[in-house]
């Protein structure tokens, strides 16, 4: 390696200092990704594997393997209905959130309604601070008045009420990006505005809407507090909450049942991620938690 | 070719150029909606969030000064306190030591955790291979997609006395981390859980400094501290801020811990939100409660204000 | 009969734009009518205004034999090609092309039975199933124009429709759409800023500026009669030399020279008028030799154009460009004289800018 400016020394002493310290920031960066993995890597290597062990125990092990624990699944009489009522709530809070975000994000981005920017920055300020926590108090007493409690309308209701602003927000930044020729064309050849909606929009919110789709049904399924202080009856619960009585109703866990259930609970949302990656890239729009 | 000349269309009403401005009833966008079928379409969401959003926000402040419970007496007849239940609040040993706990537990968990952790990760995986960044990305992601219930019970079994993975690894069997190092554990689990955010966002961050900054700074022989210090921080600044902003405000908000200690033992670990869930839903004191929500929107609010604030800045 | 006429239209946007700025005038039926002018001139507003797609703020607008000015764009029997075709990207080409139809309630079988038909008339066949994405510049212009075709119109309304395709594939789509609209017959409106298209194309133009009319007129009158000093420098290829000068009898005295009177402004000039004396550089004669009337300089600049050269004189302060063939390039340097023929010469009125002695051609012109 031979240089023409003096300060990059030909001595060798300092050759092999600048490699050292290369070297050493290699193995550190090595080291560190290390780290990372196992701290990531640890607690859900007990997920894909206990659910497959004959002996499931909470130390991780190699598994000696089995299906037999996923029967466990038929024996207890709320699991499997308890993921029924996850996708109830999720489609649910999809479908609403869908119909009237799309409704409003279009309106809000064709036309323009006196104060409509403002309106927008107000409702996203509202949806961050007056999160699911902040607000328990208040949505228990509302669900308690409106006599829902224990419903999953309820449960529906309220988070689709969250999700909306961001919702709007996302799906207007989404439409003001369309050209509006195709409406204007559709419209000049004399559709009206339903069949401009039917004919034009919607096809090409296609994948604004599958986005929207998808983030709700991810924010639902695993959301655990809202369900938790809306609803009662074990019938009712899903499976983010259900899940939580396996494990502190006093007495000895079921593991088989535990494990075998975690699993089957965890797939839907791990197979949602890997194809919105696929098809548009895992993106972040303005700091919103997807 | 024949012509239609300009008379023929006097008929039809007066023309008044220069008179005042007309307005027509048709609509003049894309798709011809006009303003009140827009607003028909903006109405039924407008309903939903005024109801569950808005309403119950507004409603804290009512239900902030009464003394409202969930059974007994004051359940069916609830009484205006004015502000005692905040003044209480000054002197709640309980409210003091959760609000405590919960800035310990978002300093720890969020800033010095989840940013730092997160930055780091983005940092080492530029240079990393192909197979290995993708890999090590997506593993960090799944302890935030996997649902709240799950990544809580995987961390019950990490930390068990007798038989978690943990202590088999480190050798410290018998260690019951959960009891003897709660917050400790807290803070690691929302760790693990949060990280992936950070992670993401400080990667697009990273990914939008010109490469010919840091070229440039290799050029002159910069280390890795001085390229971070010189080059990376600078153009990442805005970038930071809204990172820490934004995690502060998820942190804060987070009620996942309660999965794992349930605020304890001994409230060790009532963070504000298992504080809340537990005065007001557990123990019925609904009108304290509303009181000390309150207390977290205000607080979401400074946050969220100062996020604007920054956003602001850095579009100008 | 699909006349169109417009009286006194204002098109005025909140806070006070006035972007058609009460335009009254006729285009003929059958027309190849152009509006030309720079951006933000308010060419694509009146447009959209004639669409409908915007509603006018005061005054009429009549196609055909009906006054339009309230009715939606649906009812107007117009169709529109916009600048990027707007061709619906879920719908392949029949699917396309047949959608007026569609609204318009034809039953499936004769739609895309239309639609064949129009399509092989634009060359298409062949291409019915494709999607939009599937097709080049040139194909998705030409479904653009079927669909509009195909929807039975009583006009056309086309928005810059060549700036989307490249250079050479313009030239071709030029001559295309001259020919199409010849044989159809209907009444077209196109908008370009593009000088050239404009005059090869229409049979008629309007220059607008700033939401008014400056001038209409044939390709021929705008060229050879500009009615101000704004539209002799917007048309033609190279920009017309326009300078200041003084009439002194019957010359002016213009750049240090004494030329004679053009000849469309005998009789409409005062003596020591200030004008502005205009002469493109295609009707400059380049002459080594002193001519009389001519102006004398010094050749600084050549460009090749190809088959010609523009030459640029140092005249004094000022310069003056020429166009000569390519064997006759003068090389730099060289001392000379140019002379035009008074009868391509034009002289403005350096007040008001506007053309001296030429009437303006169409009485429905207002005032610019």
């Amino acid at each position: 390696m031979t240089t023409t400016i003096e300060q990059a020394s030909t001595h060798p002493r300092a050759e092999s200092m600048a490699f050292a310290r290369a070297a050493l920031g290699r193995i550190g960066r090595y080291v560190f990704l290390g780290f990372v993995i196992v701290f990531f890597a640890l607690p859900v290597l007990w997920l894909v594997t206990a659910p497959f062990d004959r002996a499931p125990a909470l130390r991780l092990s190699f598994p000696s393997f089995t299906l037999r624990n996923f029967e466990t699944l038929l024996d207890n009489p709320y699991a499997l209905r308890s993921l029924g009522n996850s996708l109830i709530i999720s489609l649910g809070t999809m479908a609403l959130v869908l119909i009237l975000a799309a409704l409003a994000s279009y309106a809000l981005s064709r036309v323009r309604i006196p104060g409509r920017d403002t309106l927008l920055y107000m409702l996203l300020l509202l949806s961050s601070i007056v999160t699911g926590t902040a607000a328990m108090v208040p949505t228990f007493v509302l669900i308690t008045e409106l006599r829902l409690i224990d419903t999953h309308l309820a449960v529906v209701l309220v988070m689709a009420g969250g999700l909306l602003p961001a919702a709007i927000f996302i799906l207007k930044d989404f439409m003001d990006n369309t050209p509006k020729s195709y409406e204007e064309s559709a419209r000049v050849y004399g559709a009206s505005p339903l069949q401009i909606l039917r004919h034009v929009v919607v096809p090409i919110a296609r994948p604004g809407l599958a986005t929207i789709a998808v983030w709700s049904v991810v924010q639902v399924w695993g959301n655990f507090l809202v369900p938790f202080i809306l609803l009662r009856s074990p019938e009712n619960f899903p499976a983010a909450v259900i899940m939580f009585t396996f494990y502190t109703e006093g007495g000895q866990p079921n593991l088989a049942l535990i494990s075998a259930f975690s699993l089957l609970f965890s797939i839907p949302v791990v197979l949602l991620y890997l194809f919105v990656s696929r098809r548009y890239g895992f993106r972040f729009y303005g700091g919103i938690k997807s | 070719m024949p012509t239609t000349s300009p008379t023929e269309l006097q008929p039809q009403g007066p023309t008044s150029p220069g008179g005042p401005l007309r307005r027509r009833g048709t609509a003049d966008d894309a798709a011809g909606l006009g303003r009140s079928r827009a607003s028909a379409f903006v109405a039924p969401a407008l309903v939903m969030i005024g109801i569950f959003l808005v309403f119950p926000a507004l409603w804290t402040l009512y239900l902030g000064v009464t003394n409202w419970r969930l059974t007994g007496a004051a359940a069916a007849d609830p009484e205006f306190v004015g502000l005692d239940n905040y003044l209480d609040a000054l002197t709640d040993d309980r409210f003091l030591n959760s609000l405590y706990l919960t800035v310990i537990f978002v300093f720890f968990s969020a800033i010095a955790g989840q940013m730092v952790i997160g930055f780091t990760i983005a940092w080492v995986l530029r240079l990393s291979s192909k197979r290995i960044r993708p890999a090590v990305e997506m593993l960090v992601l799944i302890a935030w997609i996997l649902p709240a219930s799950v990544i809580a019970w995987l961390w019950l079994a990490l930390l068990d006395r007798r038989s978690g993975t943990l202590n088999t690894i480190l050798g410290t069997e018998g260690t019951a981390w959960l009891l003897e190092y709660p917050m400790q554990s807290i803070i690691a689990f929302n760790i693990f859980n949060g990280t992936a955010f950070s992670m993401l966002l400080f990667g697009a961050a990273l990914a939008s400094i010109p490469p010919s900054q840091l070229e440039t700074a290799r050029m002159v022989g910069a280390g890795t501290w001085a390229t971070l210090r010189d080059v990376v921080f600078p153009n990442i600044r805005g970038h930071v801020l809204t990172v820490m902003l934004l995690v502060t405000l998820w942190t804060f908000n987070v009620f996942t811990p309660f999965l794992l200690t349930a605020g304890g033992p001994n409230q060790q670990t009532e963070i504000l939100p298992v504080f809340i869930y537990r005065l007001a839903l557990q123990a019925g004191e609904l009108g304290k409660g509303a009181a000390f929500s309150l207390i977290m929107i205000l607080i979401n609010l400074v946050i969220a204000l100062v996020y604007l604030r920054v956003l602001r800045e850095r579009r100008t | 009969m699909a006349a169109i006429t417009m009286n006194e239209l204002v098109k005025e946007f909140p806070g006070g734009v006035r972007a058609v700025d009460g335009l009254s005038m006729t285009i003929e039926d059958g027309e190849f009518f152009a509006l030309l002018g720079p951006s933000g001139c308010g060419k694509t507003t009146l447009l959209r205004t004639i669409a409908g797609l915007e509603s006018a703020s005061e005054g009429r607008l009549s196609i055909g034999e009906r006054d339009v000015t309230d009715l939606p764009p649906g009812e107007r029997r117009v169709a529109m090609v916009f600048q990027d075709y707007a061709l619906f990207p879920h719908m392949n080409v029949a699917e396309n092309i047949s959608y007026p139809l569609k609204i318009q309630k034809v039953t499936r079988r004769d739609r895309y039975a239309k639609a064949e038909d129009v399509g092989e008339g634009l060359a298409l066949d062949g291409l019915m199933d494709r999607r939009p994405g599937q097709l080049s510049g040139g194909q998705q212009q030409r479904v653009a124009l079927a669909r509009a075709v195909a929807s039975n119109p009583t006009v056309f309304l086309f928005d810059e429709p060549l700036s989307n395709l490249d250079a050479r594939l313009r030239l071709e789509a030029r001559t295309f759409l001259k020919r199409l609209q010849r044989e159809l017959g209907i009444t077209t409106v196109f908008v370009t800023h593009d000088q050239a298209e404009a005059l090869a194309l229409a049979d008629r133009l309007a220059v607008m500026r700033d939401g008014k009319i400056l001038q209409i007129g044939s390709p021929r009158d705008v060229f050879t009669s500009p009615a101000s000093t704004f539209v002799a420098s917007f048309i033609g290829s190279t920009p017309m030399n326009l300078r200041p000068g003084v009439v002194r009898g019957d010359a002016v005295s213009v750049a240090g020279a004494s030329v004679p009177l053009p000849t469309s402004s005998v009789g409409s000039v005062r003596e020591g008028q200030d004008v502005v004396w205009g002469a493109r550089p295609e009707y400059l004669r380049w002459s080594p030799e002193q001519v009389d009337g001519g102006i004398k300089g010094t050749v600084t600049v050549t460009e090749n154009l190809g088959a010609s050269v523009l030459v640029s004189l140092e005249v004094g302060e000022t310069f003056v460009q020429f166009i000569v063939d390519e064997d006759d390039e003068p090389a730099p340097g060289t001392e000379g004289w140019v002379v035009a023929k008074p009868e391509r010469t034009l002289l403005f009125d350096a007040e008001s800018e506007q053309l001296i002695g030429a009437a303006a051609k169409d009485p429905a012109v207002s005032p610019a």
